[in-house]
């Protein structure tokens, strides 16, 4: 189910200030963030962050396209690395 | 055999059924159409005139998203979430469920017919 209308995106607080000051300095230095579950929002565009993938830090560049997103779904944070092999398993 | 928008011929059925053949076109939709067109849904499709054909497909064309043109806004889409490399984009590029189902077992649909692997322990093995 998604999120009500009434409240608005969900941007964590925290990483909407380091946004902010980063548009007024005019920096495009990477932000790292835990925020996996912060809507992208229009002022992030151009901005590289680091989303925390559960072990560390992806980089994410945000382009327009990316907005209304969320931060985590650009850093997966399961990585397969094919099933095991009985035989080399036994050895 | 009337012919509305293209190749789509819906034969001898009740209008609000045989609209449902073109694509992007449900019961929802062909009861609308009916209605905004003053056409009876139970009459055959057949029993259509040029005229009401004419105007079934240029409303169809005007008002909504059908056939080619629904196709191409799908396909565009799924195209961006592949692109913009999100999650879902890449459940698309990889073939299976976007939206979180189980993949342990079934999600035939979107893996396609079954590919025996060797040395996989059966199902009752798994019990």
């Amino acid at each position: 189910m998604g999120r009500s209308i009434k409240k608005g995106p969900y941007i964590d607080p925290k990483l909407a200030k380091k946004v902010e000051q980063a548009n007024s300095a005019g920096s495009k230095n990477p932000i790292t963030t835990w925020a996996r579950a912060s809507m992208i929002s229009p002022d992030m565009i151009g901005h590289t962050f680091m989303v925390h993938d559960g072990r560390r830090h992806i980089k994410v560049y945000v382009t327009e396209d990316m907005v209304g997103h969320k931060l985590g779904e650009f850093a997966p944070s399961r990585q397969f690395r094919g099933h095991t092999n009985k035989k080399e398993a036994r050895r | 055999m009337p012919r509305v928008i293209g190749v789509d011929i819906p034969p001898r059925k009740r209008l609000d059924i045989s609209l449902t053949y073109i694509y992007g076109v449900g019961r929802s939709v062909a009861s609308k159409i009916c209605g905004q067109l003053g056409l009876d849904p139970g009459m055959h499709a057949g029993d259509l005139n040029e005229e009401q054909v004419q105007k079934l497909a240029t409303t169809l064309q005007k008002e909504f998203v059908v056939e080619g043109a629904l196709r191409r806004e799908i396909a565009s889409a799924i195209g961006r979430l592949r692109d913009i490399g999100c999650y879902r984009g890449l459940r698309h590029r990889r073939g299976l469920p976007v939206r979180g189902q189980r993949t342990r077992t079934n999600a035939r649909t979107r893996k396609g017919p079954k590919r025996t692997v060797a040395g996989k322990k059966s199902v009752k093995g798994m019990k």
